[in-house]
């Protein structure tokens, strides 16, 4: 029902409230005397060394693309579960047999990568 | 057509997603058109729920909003190391990018148009079920099966393509 996702609207609107709010106030109220300690990058108190703005490396394309990958898994696991009561009674063990091989074939991928040593940072 | 609040809302939302995405083919800064782009996949989401399509809009949320935007802005971060890189279009991409959005659009009309349970169908408030039971239940009973597993088999591929993209630069 279209009535279940008001909560969800409402905690949407009230977080994007509270942030703006928020930032609009400080920028408005808060006290401006800038000084060159201040103007710098805050780096826990460390002085900055060279420009944050640099060309990343590639291997983080290897970690969005596992996080993205086994995210979709997750949304073809919930249907899943959602109905695997259901059929249990009848052909459980097939339906099992069945998410198993989607894991596994996923999880194959996974091994490669790691055999790879893609996930391994030197 | 009675104005309530429901509509308001749905306006509300369809307005978010033309602005932004407007926003994405417009402004010049490529963070700037990410940041948007994610406010228009959210306002998809907001429509998908307007459909009743419950799961849909969740998928929408964690996998476009969560996962695919995150992988644009790294795109961003390591081919061009300048964050605030500037777009330049050429005149003949523009051009090129209209007719294929406008022969799009018309695609999308005609099937609109010609798919007899979607014509002129007024919203009479019927609520459908929860659609994730019977999307598992298609999944499970055959019908949608070996896409299903084919869809692994997809995943796999991009996952084995990344691993290798990967692997090029530590040989360099």
């Amino acid at each position: 029902m279209l009535i279940d996702y008001l909560p969800i609207l409402m905690l949407a609107l009230f977080a994007v409230l509270f942030a703006a709010i928020n930032l609009a106030l400080t920028h408005i109220l808060g006290p401006k005397r800038p000084t060159r300690a201040k103007l710098s990058v805050y780096e826990s108190g460390v002085r900055p060394v060279g420009d944050a703005r640099q060309r990343f490396t590639i291997r983080f394309d290897l970690i969005a693309m596992l996080f993205i990958i086994f995210d979709i898994e997750v949304v073809f696991l919930y249907p899943w579960a959602v109905v695997f009561k259901k059929f249990s009674a009848e052909s459980g063990l097939f339906i099992l047999v069945e998410m198993l091989v989607f894991i596994g074939i996923l999880l194959l991928g996974y091994i490669y990568a790691w055999k790879k040593g893609g996930l391994s940072w030197d | 057509m009675e104005f309530t609040l429901k509509t308001l809302i749905f306006y509300g939302f369809a307005l978010l997603t033309v602005a932004s995405g407007i926003v994405v083919v417009t402004v010049r800064n490529i963070v700037h058109a990410a940041f948007s782009l994610m406010v228009t996949l959210f306002g998809v989401a907001g429509l998908y729920v307007f459909l009743q399509a419950d799961f849909l809009a969740a998928t929408q949320v964690i996998v476009y909003v969560g996962g695919i935007l995150v992988l644009i802005l790294f795109g961003v971060m390591m081919t061009s190391g300048r964050l605030e890189m500037r777009i330049h279009i050429e005149r003949g991409q523009l051009l090129l990018g209209a007719v294929v959005a406008i022969a799009l659009l018309m695609l999308l009309l005609a099937v609109i148009a010609n798919t007899p349970q979607w014509k002129n169908v007024a919203d009479d408030g019927t609520q459908l079920q929860p659609t994730t039971e019977s999307i598992g239940t298609l999944i499970l009973n055959g019908q949608f099966l070996l896409p299903f597993e084919v869809v692994s088999v997809l995943l796999l591929v991009a996952l084995i393509g990344a691993a290798l993209i990967s692997r090029k630069e530590v040989r360099e």
